[in-house]
């Protein structure tokens, strides 16, 4: 089950949303806990026990926590002012021990699911390089399903735990929904404890309004899904999986789909995830606003997969770039090569290791790592290159405001994302550098009239389609962008107009949706991360 | 307060510094210039900005700056 079956959107959640209001309020957490455990049971089996290890590990880690802060307030209260930095000193170092307990049992678990096979293999090449005789044996082992969004909110809730952000919690259960909640267990977002942990456990009812407002949200995602990503997609895996037989047009149209694929299927599929949560009056936060309305790709990154990016940015940037020698480093270096470049020295150091870890955390393989690197030289260079940028279009009197400007930059930050995501998807560098190859030497303009392109699995119907979808996407977008609350705007509007609306939403998703002979839906991408 | 306004400025000019209330939300100051901002506070204002303070409510504008410079001056 996913969350665009049809089964998760018709049964099971209906089936949720009908217990949870008919059971008394006292229990309606355990319900949703319950619900969770089924959803992942359903998919994962008997591998729901890792998921309880970390939740069990993370509860008991926090509480401890929570003990070695209450003991050392008490000696706190009896010590002199002078003594006082060296007790808190003395309990830190207790707290983080077991931090690094907690963190490092968890990461065990991530190593073994998703890195194990990839070490291995890697470390038995590099035995064979060297002429040495024996081999590691390759383990894979059936990862639990989004243990790499469990893991990180598990982390993110025990450091915040142990930075006092937030209080240990002392709600076993209320910690496992948290941690579990089942429409962010499959593909995130990563939400901290202080977003959703205490509006799971509010206890109200589903009313009229959520539930329409969930469901709306819901639509959009299958709208995106169904009418624009699942039509892209045998495009994208025919050019992809045969790109020697096409020319460099066909292959920019290829990835250039695949990012649109992308976009429309971890976006919808966020839609989904939400729009559930609302039902629940859970506001689970937002994963996407707006990204190619970004001016670069540092920008971009902001506004694609957001609780990734943040969570990269709160527990591996700044505890990096803002550890003691780091600081010292920043120091040294703005002395020697100003305030520009001289941040820029730990901030590159920190950002490396952000990019590095991004790259992993997507897969094992190496087309990732190099996906992370890239995108690391990319936002590294428009740093360093950002003040000559501006002297230059100081000099050359270009304004960065005008329209014509922002366009240049979007098209430019659009090609950079193409690039990226090419090799996000290729299945080995060698194939991604081959199809960059070809996409610049192999060009045969007359793909552009003599209807090749319409070859490939979708028609001119087909293209009609997700041009006009993309229309309707691109309006919302520019909506939210101006911060207008689209539902808001049409619950407000009469009874026929909405209506209208919905009906033409859920007609748009029956008629325009790529289902059927001749379409292959895609599969959930980000589950497998 | 005027020595924090003339660090924001020389990290990044055109932005008024006496209104503006969304330096982080409204992307005025990147991971990068916040680096650079810590630095500089440790140095002029001596003292220690722990990464637990680095969050957005604390960077919005330069008056929220200078309260929390004044905060951790007093611990």
């Amino acid at each position: 089950m996913n969350y665009f079956d049809l089964t998760y959107i018709f049964l099971f959640l209906p089936i949720v949303i009908i217990v949870y209001n008919i059971m008394p309020k006292k229990i309606k957490p355990a319900i949703l806990l319950l619900a969770s455990f089924v959803f992942f049971f359903m998919i994962s089996k008997f591998l729901i026990a890792f998921l309880l290890l970390s939740i069990l590990s993370v509860y008991l880690g926090t509480r401890w926590m929570s003990k070695v802060d209450r003991k050392r307030d008490e000696v706190l209260e009896s010590t002199e002012k002078e003594q006082k930095k060296e007790i808190k000193n003395k309990y830190r170092r207790r707290k983080k021990l077991i931090l690094i307990l907690v963190i490092l049992f968890n990461i065990t678990f991530l190593f073994a699911f998703k890195y194990l096979k990839f070490f291995t293999l890697n470390t038995n090449f590099l035995l064979n390089c060297m002429h040495v005789g024996w081999r590691i044996k390759v383990f894979k082992f059936m990862a639990p399903i989004g243990i790499s969004y469990y893991t990180l909110q598990a982390i993110s809730y025990i450091v915040d735990v142990y930075q006092e952000k937030v209080e240990a919690d002392k709600n076993i259960i209320r910690v496992s929904l948290y941690l579990s909640f089942f429409p962010q267990i499959m593909e995130g977002p990563i939400a901290r404890y202080s977003q959703t942990a205490h509006a799971l456990y509010e206890r109200v009812r589903v009313n009229f309004q959520n539930f329409c407002f969930g469901y709306q949200r819901i639509l959009y995602g299958l709208f995106k899904k169904f009418v624009i990503a699942d039509r892209l997609n045998v495009v994208v895996g025919k050019i992809f999986s045969n790109y020697q037989n096409y020319d460099g047009i066909t292959i920019f149209m290829g990835i250039a789909f695949y990012t649109l694929l992308l976009y429309m299927e971890f976006s919808g599929t966020m839609d989904v995830v939400i729009g559930s949560g609302e039902i629940f009056n859970v506001k689970i936060p937002e994963n996407f606003r707006q990204p190619f309305f970004a001016k670069n790709i540092s920008e971009f990154w902001t506004r694609w997969h957001i609780s990734l990016g943040a969570w990269f940015k709160d527990y591996i940037f700044y505890p990096v770039s803002l550890s003691k020698p780091m600081k010292k480093l920043t120091m040294r270096a703005r002395k020697g090569l100003g305030n520009h470049l001289g941040a820029l020295i730990s901030g590159a150091i920190a950002l490396f290791a952000v990019w590095f870890l991004n790259g992993l955390w997507h897969g094992a393989g190496w087309t990732f790592l190099f996906y992370g690197l890239y995108q690391f030289t990319l936002i590294l260079s428009g740093n360093i290159a950002e003040p000559f940028i501006k002297d230059l279009c100081t000099k050359l009197k270009i304004n960065r405001q005008n329209i014509a400007y922002r366009i240049f930059q979007s098209v430019k930050m659009t090609f950079f994302v193409f690039i990226g995501e090419l090799f996000f998807r290729a299945p080995t560098l060698e194939v991604g550098f081959g199809m960059l190859k070809m996409m610049f030497t192999k060009i045969h303009i007359s793909t552009l009239w003599n209807g090749n392109l319409f070859k490939l699995g979708m028609d001119k119907k087909d293209f009609l389609i997700v041009f006009l979808a993309l229309i309707v996407i691109f309006i919302v977008s520019i909506l939210r962008e101006k911060n207008i609350n689209i539902r808001e705007s049409i619950s407000k509007k009469n009874i026929g107009i909405r209506w209208l609306i919905y009906y033409a939403l859920i007609l748009a998703i029956i008629i325009f949706g790529a289902y059927g002979p001749g379409y292959i839906p895609v599969d959930p991408i980000y589950a497998d991360f | 307060m005027e020595k924090l306004i003339e660090i924001l400025e020389s990290l990044q000019p055109d932005v008024d510094y006496e209104t503006t209330e969304n330096l982080i939300d409204g992307r005025y100051l990147d991971s990068l210039t916040i680096l650079s901002l810590v630095a500089e506070i440790e140095e002029e204002f001596d003292v220690e900005i722990p990464t637990v303070e680095i969050i957005p409510a604390n960077f919005n504008s330069a008056k929220k700056i200078y309260e929390m410079i004044e905060r951790l001056r007093e611990e």
